[in-house]
């Protein structure tokens, strides 16, 4: 049920990753003001906004969960946070190796994105204690989509006050994000950002076939054995 | 801070794109050691059903 | 409705009343606290930045330890079970539950505040009393309405200690974020409100933001 266009969803992936990747080294101009190292921004950015948008994506379909009683929507909910979740391991991994090359610290509190997705991260890591800590499978799934719906209003508030306090203390020194790039930047942008996006709806797929055909072990295997015992 | 040197700056280039890539890597190998384990865990319940 | 909440929350006041459980602890953590900072930062007196910030994380994780507790005695003495097969409204209940958070947070910070004016703060507080006063106000509906929703969701977990700081930490973010920059002109040797209006507005719309979250969500917890 969830692997139908697995195949080339995954084959349109590694083109378009591949293809943003030479655009990246081969085609963009390098930045006036940060140099080479500025490229991190190609793969830093895209995974931020992707799994920022994963995390909102779980708390719609959290929200689909709660009102339809289908619990087809929890487990989709449940794998698009948890690959926001790696995903943002990749960004908080990124962002601090841009950091050290920029700045010269494994960490700043100068970038409000950054510093906004460390809070939203520690945040969501809590959704794995919360939902195994509870032993009753309905209510589990009740609780998480719950969890999901406030986690995922959560983002774009905390984005907003970091940002208003960061540009109060530290005044932006960077807009990298701002609409002001270069048109050969910009494509190359837009392109990692749709590879971004790709991997991301294929992970999910994937994770989703794997965890749909595991339940239907665990279902057959039962139904096998009372067979076998009746 | 002013850029650092083409060498330089390429390490932390590689870096965070290795590091990138890495995680997408081990992410799909253990998806996939998943998915075989489902496999065979399949052909065992067959077995078991003749 | 507002009778079913006011019932709820009369109950829970008196038996806090009596029980003297959740506001007599939270308030000697405040100034124990109080004490560890002073021993951490090796500080006589704090003022501005440092000052709002001392206070301000005090009194998030004071409101840790009383969000645990909101729904304890329910979950003790098995209430909870019996609030829900009665009708009653779960807007009722999360109104009744945050307002009596809210006010055991107003009554801790009748004693914490002052002792935070004694114990640590080098210029006074009187000068910006009145600001001072409307930030905690909002402050406390903003933790009032965060606190009830982790406590109902946290309430049937087994690591409940474990779940309601990591989860009620970072949701105030913002609300610290507002709270501390609000307050940090008030705690300077010149006193005098500054940018209050930004501040008070984040504050506001994260107020809103989650008394209508927790009121449209409350519904799915704690059924059975």
């Amino acid at each position: 049920m969830y692997s139908k266009g697995l195949k080339p969803l995954s084959l349109a992936t590694v083109v378009t990753l591949a293809t943003a990747m030479a655009l990246v080294f081969f085609y963009a101009p390098l930045d006036a003001d940060q140099g080479f190292v500025q490229k991190i921004f190609y793969v830093h950015v895209p995974m931020a906004i992707v799994a920022l948008c994963g995390f909102v994506a779980g708390g719609i379909m959290a929200i689909r969960h709660l009102r339809s009683g289908d619990a087809s929507w929890d487990l989709r909910s449940y794998v698009a946070i948890h690959i926001s979740i790696i995903l943002g391991v990749g960004v908080l991994v990124t962002g601090s190796i841009w950091a050290k090359a920029s700045w010269g610290h494994w960490w700043v509190w100068d970038e409000p994105v950054l510093v906004s997705f460390l809070v939203v991260f520690l945040l969501y890591c809590v959704y794995y204690p919360l939902r195994f800590s509870i032993e009753d499978s309905e209510r589990q799934a009740r609780y998480s989509s719950v969890f999901a719906i406030v986690a995922g209003a959560f983002v774009p508030l905390n984005f907003a006050a970091v940002r208003l306090a960061e540009s109060y203390t530290h005044p932006r020194v960077l807009s990298q994000t701002g609409g002001s790039l270069p048109g050969d930047m910009r494509l190359t942008f837009l392109v990692s950002l749709l590879a971004m996006a790709l991997l991301f709806v294929t992970l999910w797929k994937l994770e989703l076939t794997a965890k749909h055909a595991s339940m239907q072990l665990k279902r057959l295997r039962r139904r096998l054995h009372a067979r076998v015992a009746a | 801070m002013p850029a650092l040197p083409l060498d330089e700056a390429g390490k932390y280039v590689a870096g965070a794109y290795v590091a990138f890539l890495t995680l997408i890597v081990v992410y799909v190998a253990i998806l996939g050691a998943k998915i075989a384990r489902i496999d065979r865990e399949i052909t065992e319940l067959v077995e078991d059903e003749k | 409705m507002i009778r079913a909440t006011g019932a709820i929350l009369r109950k829970d006041l008196l038996l806090e009343l009596r029980t003297k459980e959740s506001v007599p602890a939270m308030t000697l953590f405040t100034i124990t606290v109080y004490v560890l900072f002073h021993f951490g930062l090796d500080r006589d007196s704090l003022d501005g930045e440092i000052a709002s910030g001392v206070l301000w994380v005090t009194l998030l994780l004071a409101a840790v330890i009383g969000v645990t507790r909101l729904f304890a005695a329910e979950r003790e003495q098995g209430g909870l079970d019996a609030l829900l097969l009665a009708p009653v409204d779960r807007t009722a209940l999360f109104l009744a539950k945050a307002g009596a958070l809210f006010l055991f947070l107003v009554a801790v910070e009748v004693v914490a505040v002052p002792a935070f004016g004694l114990l640590l703060l080098g210029p006074g507080l009187g000068g910006t009393l009145p600001e001072l006063l409307l930030v905690l106000l909002l402050a406390n509906v903003g933790i009032a309405s965060v606190g009830a929703l982790v406590s109902a969701l946290a309430a049937e977990t087994r690591a409940r200690e474990l779940i309601v700081p990591l989860l009620l930490l970072p949701l105030m973010v913002p609300l610290l974020i507002a709270s501390a920059q609000a307050t940090e002109p008030f705690l300077r040797q010149d006193q005098a409100p500054e940018d209050l209006g930004r501040w008070l507005g984040l504050l506001t719309l994260y107020d809103v933001v989650f008394v209508l979250l927790s009121v449209a969500v409350f519904d799915y917890l704690l059924e059975d």
